[in-house]
Parts: C-alpha cells; sequence; structure tokens
C-alpha cells in the first residue's frame, strides 16, 4: 500500500491533569490518511479532539504521541503549505479584506511585484464575490458572510497544499451558509486542493465530500469509520437529496451521531495501529467492509439490502 | 426636534459660563480706585491696599494685554506668555519621547515574553509609585544641571503608563491574529509590524495619552523648583510679584494648553483605532 499525501499515524493528545491527578485522553490513535485532491469532512460531538487533530495537523497544536506526514515530511510548526479557515473568521480587523489578503499573498510569493500580489488576491477575492469596492472595505463594515468569503478567498490563494477548514459555515446562517458552500466547491472543482473540513453539519459534509471521517465521543475518542461519497459530481444542492444514496448516508450519519459515537466511546483501541473502518453505500455497497468487524452494524446491512 | 444635542449643549455651557463670571464678578470686592491715593498707595505704586482675588474683568484684561505680545522678552523675570508656554512644551515633549523610546520598545518585550514580565514586575512595582518631583534631587546632584533635570523627571512620570500599557496591549493580541501570522510564516519583525503593533496601537495610544496628561501635570511643579523658565515658574513668580491676576491668568494658560495636548493625542488614537 502506497503511503497517502497526508498519513496521520496513532496521534494521541492528552492534557496533564493538575497537581499529578490522572491526565486527560482527548484522543487516541487516531489514525487516516488522505489523497492529494480529496476533499474530506470529519463529524464529531463536541470535545472529541476534531479541532484539536485539525489544530496539529496546521501546525498550531502539538500531539502528545503520534506524527503527522505530509508529502513524506513530518509537519511540525505551522507553514505556507497548509492554509487554514477558522469560524471566526480570523481576519485582521485594521486592514481592509483585499489588504487581508495581499498580505498573505505576498508572504507566500516573496519575489512577486506589488501589482501581480494585487491581481492575483483580486482574482481570488472575485471568484468569492467581492468586488466592485467591497473589497476596499474594514471587515466590521462586512457581513459575517462576506468576512468568511474573503477568509476563503485568502486560504485559497496561497495556495496551499493542504487547506483545513474550521467548521467555516457555523456562524453563518442557513441561506447564506448554502450559497457560500457552493462558492467553495465551485473553486474546489477548478483546482487540485485537498481539503480536511471540520463540520456538524451532516447535509454540508454529503454535498461537500469525497470521504466523511466519523468520530466517537472523548474521552479516548477515535475515528471510527470513514464513510465513502460516491455520489457523482458536479452535485447540487437542489438535486443532491434525490440520489438514492443520500439519505442511507444521511442516516447512517445521524444514526452515528445518536447513538453509536457514545456507545463506541470511551473504549480504549487494543490494536494501535487500526485504521477507521471503511463504509461505502449504493453499487459498491458491502464492498470493503473491514471482515473483523462486518457484523456489527445493522446500518450498513440496510444499504446493502438496498442495493440490491 | 428643537436643535441638535451639540448646539443645546453648547447653550447651556455658555449659560453656565456667565452665571460663573457673574458670581465671581460680584463676589470680587471693588477697589476703590477713584479718588487721591494715599502716601501709603503711591509708596506702594498704587498697589490695592488689601490683596484679593481679582475680578474676572481683570483677568480678561490681563489676558488680552499678554495674548496681544505673547512672545516679548524683557530680561529674566518678564517673559511673554508664549515663551514660557514654549519652554514648559519644549521640556514636556523632549522628556516625553524620550520616555516613550524606551518604555515602547521594552513594553514591547514585557508583553511578548512572559520571562521578561516576571522578571521587570517587582522593578515597576517599586518604581511606579513614586512620586515624580521625588527624583528632582538625585536628578540634580547626577545630572548637574536643572534644564535637564526637569526633563529628566518629565521622563520618569512619563514612562509607566506608557510601558504598562504597551505590555498590556501587547500581551492581550488575541491568538487568532497571533496565529494568522503563525500560519503565514511571518518573521518575528514582521509579525510584530503587521500584526501586534496595529493590534495593541489603541491601548498603546491610551497609555500615551495618560502619560502627556501626567507629564503636563508634573511640569508646573518641577519648574516651580527647578525655576528660570517656564510656565510653572511663571506662575512662581508672578506669586511673588503678589500679582494674583497673572496667576489665575496663567493657571487658565495651563488648562488650555493641557487640553489641547490631550486633544491632540485622542486625535492620534483615532487614527489607529480599529472595530473587531
Amino acid at each position: 500500500m502506497s503511503t497517502p499525501f497526508l498519513s496521520v499515524q496513532n496521534l494521541t493528545k492528552r492534557f496533564q491533569a493538575p497537581k499529578g491527578g490522572e491526565s486527560l485522553t482527548v484522543f487516541e490513535n487516531v489514525n487516516l490518511g488522505i489523497e492529494k485532491g480529496e476533499f474530506v469532512c470529519i463529524i464529531g460531538h463536541s470535545g472529541c479532539g476534531k479541532s484539536t487533530i485539525l489544530n496539529i495537523l496546521a501546525g498550531l497544536d502539538e500531539p502528545s504521541d503520534g506524527a503527522v506526514i505530509m508529502n513524506g515530511k513530518e509537519v511540525s510548526g505551522p507553514s505556507l503549505d497548509r492554509g487554514i479557515v477558522f469560524q471566526n473568521y480570523s481576519l485582521l480587523p485594521w486592514l481592509s479584506a483585499l489588504k487581508n489578503v495581499t498580505f498573505a499573498v505576498q508572504a507566500r510569493y516573496k519575489s512577486w511585484s506589488k501589482k501581480q500580489v494585487h491581481d492575483h488576491s483580486m482574482k481570488y477575492l472575485e471568484m468569492v464575490g467581492l468586488a466592485g469596492g467591497a473589497e476596499l472595505r474594514k471587515p466590521s463594515q462586512l457581513s459575517g458572510g462576506m468576512r468568511q468569503r474573503v477568509s476563503i478567498a485568502r486560504a485559497f490563494a496561497i495556495q496551499p497544499e493542504l487547506l483545513l477548514l474550521d467548521e467555516p459555515f457555523g456562524a453563518l446562517d442557513a441561506l447564506t451558509r448554502g450559497s457560500i458552500q457552493d462558492e467553495l466547491i465551485r473553486i474546489w472543482s477548478g483546482s487540485d486542493q485537498t481539503v480536511f473540513m471540520i463540520t456538524h453539519d451532516v447535509d454540508e459534509a454529503i454535498l461537500l465530500a469525497d470521504r466523511i471521517l466519523l468520530m466517537t465521543n472523548g474521552p479516548y475518542a477515535r475515528v471510527a469509520e470513514s464513510v465513502q461519497v460516491e455520489i457523482e459530481r458536479p452535485r447540487e444542492r437542489a438535486n443532491i437529496i434525490h440520489h438514492p444514496d443520500y439519505y442511507d448516508i444521511r442516516n447512517h450519519l445521524v444514526e452515528f451521531l445518536a447513538t453509536r459515537s457514545r456507545e463506541l466511546a470511551g473504549k480504549q483501541d487494543d490494536d494501535a495501529n487500526s485504521a477507521p473502518k471503511v463504509v461505502r453505500f449504493g453499487a459498491n455497497a458491502g464492498a470493503e467492509i473491514s471482515s473483523e468487524t462486518g457484523s456489527k452494524s445493522g446500518t450498513r446491512k440496510r444499504a446493502v439490502n438496498r442495493a440490491d | 426636534m428643537l436643535a441638535s444635542l451639540n448646539a443645546r449643549a453648547l447653550v447651556l455651557s455658555l449659560v453656565l459660563l456667565a452665571v460663573f463670571l457673574g458670581l465671581w464678578e460680584a463676589a470680587s470686592p471693588k477697589q476703590n480706585i477713584s479718588g487721591e491715593l494715599t502716601e501709603y498707595e503711591l509708596l506702594m505704586g498704587g498697589a490695592e491696599p488689601k490683596a484679593a482675588v481679582p475680578p474676572p474683568s481683570a483677568v480678561i484684561g490681563k489676558a488680552w494685554e499678554e495674548l496681544r505680545n505673547p512672545f516679548y522678552d524683557a530680561g529674566p523675570n518678564d517673559k511673554g506668555i508664549g515663551i514660557q508656554i514654549g519652554y514648559s512644551l519644549y521640556r514636556v515633549l523632549s522628556g516625553y519621547f524620550l520616555a516613550a523610546a524606551l518604555a515602547i520598545p521594552v513594553g514591547f518585550l514585557i508583553g511578548m515574553s512572559p520571562l521578561m514580565y516576571k522578571a521587570l514586575d517587582p522593578f515597576i512595582q517599586v518604581l511606579r509609585p513614586i512620586s515624580p518631583l521625588a527624583w528632582m534631587p538625585l536628578a540634580l546632584f547626577v545630572i548637574q544641571d536643572s534644564q535637564a533635570s526637569a526633563i529628566f523627571v518629565i521622563f520618569i512620570c512619563s514612562i509607566w503608563p506608557m510601558l504598562i500599557n504597551t505590555a498590556f496591549g501587547v500581551a492581550g493580541v488575541r491568538k487568532d491574529w497571533v496565529n494568522v501570522a503563525r500560519t503565514h510564516e511571518l518573521g518575528p519583525f514582521k509579525t510584530a509590524w503587521i500584526v501586534i503593533l496595529p493590534a495593541a496601537a489603541p491601548t498603546i495610544l491610551t497609555g500615551m495619552r495618560i502619560s502627556i496628561g501626567i507629564a503636563w501635570l508634573v511640569i508646573v511643579a518641577a519648574e516651580m523648583l527647578v525655576g528660570g523658565t517656564g510656565i510653572g515658574y511663571y506662575v512662581w513668580n508672578e506669586w511673588n510679584n503678589l500679582d494674583l491676576t497673572s496667576v489665575v491668568f496663567s493657571i487658565l494658560m495651563i488648562g488650555v494648553v493641557g487640553m489641547l495636548l490631550d486633544t491632540a493625542f485622542a486625535y492620534c488614537a483615532r487614527l489607529v483605532q480599529y472595530q473587531e
């Protein structure tokens, strides 16, 4: 088996308890791989350590154990190779939308002229629909949706090898969220960008992702399943719900979040090298279910039945 | 709506001023200036037999006289109010900017490094509450120059608010913004310039504004001690001359200059203000 573009190996995060108490293990032995150009979403309840995993991928946080390897090199410290979009936008409020992008582009492409930096930044701002004067406004003069667009434009403009999205649409209303999701998928389709995204929204995950990772509740959280979303692209919000696999996937995710994330929680994993169990739906259902856990899930059986 | 809030406030201010000046004028004992002066009065150059706080009309007359020709220089004890204020401003601003040149970089250091914060904190806590004038004898002995000593006193009193506010502003820069700098691989210098300085600027400017206010308070007292020139010396000199009209006039001038300094810094603070 070849090494994937991004490989997370036995990642563990423990927080030391004050004064010699027992330390808190948030997650343990998280193993996952992401291929180049793949769009991966991760879903799990609050406190399971999703954001910590993302911060470790970004290099902003350190794992207690394990390693992240990207492109054959171990990740240590933040880098322009990994762009991040946070839920709270993380724009610098004293700079205009345009300057918030240009300073990043300038940092990425140090040899570029002012004009090159400006034109490149404007290209990405136009892609997210910010042009015609709006780019000169300060973040406080923009709506939440506009701010997140600027943040997305900044992340894409530096053309990172891996794009990390930490609940980027969590603070937006449903309508704005929908239109920015469309924009995100449009920009992503035109690039070979690898994306790792945290979300709480099951529908959002199915719309955007090639693969959805499911995390059990903490402590001792782990990535239990990897659900393949094989609905063909381009996907549209209006049509995707009519796809035969859509509700099977959706029900599987909701059931996981509602019950199984809790049932599987707190169990220490005996096998340190276990990869998440692959789950498929539709024509390929059951094709790659790993044998040792095959008998456990009724959901997948249902998926198999539907496929018949 | 009758008139704007500002217009109504202005009218009210003028009314209060008129009432205050009227009461002051009415309360001032009338000097009997008509009639013959006694021999004693002639000897005293027509001075008032009993010194009293002058009425506002006399102060306004004095102000008119002084402000018409603020820069005359008729010897060490008779200089125009403009020259005196000029000397004071020179001392305040030189001491103040020397303090800023030290306090802001050190404040940055303390704000960025918890180690430096803990190491320097005891010194700051002991030095900060010392009245700036308490330094005066030591300064006079060490520097051996009364003018430079006055500047040193301004330096030592303006340093603390700037130092503490800079450290506080720098330490309080939101983690998100620092992470933006980290994920964009900005070096320490660029991080300071692009992220930390603009983020902390409003807090730093607040410290600078407090400092200039304190410096202007202290210069009057310092100049009363060192003498020679300056608005503080002027007040004390006119008190020695028993010219209370000039004392009241110079008190007003101190207030006006202090207000102008504060307004200038408030304007600068607005320039670096940002909205989250």
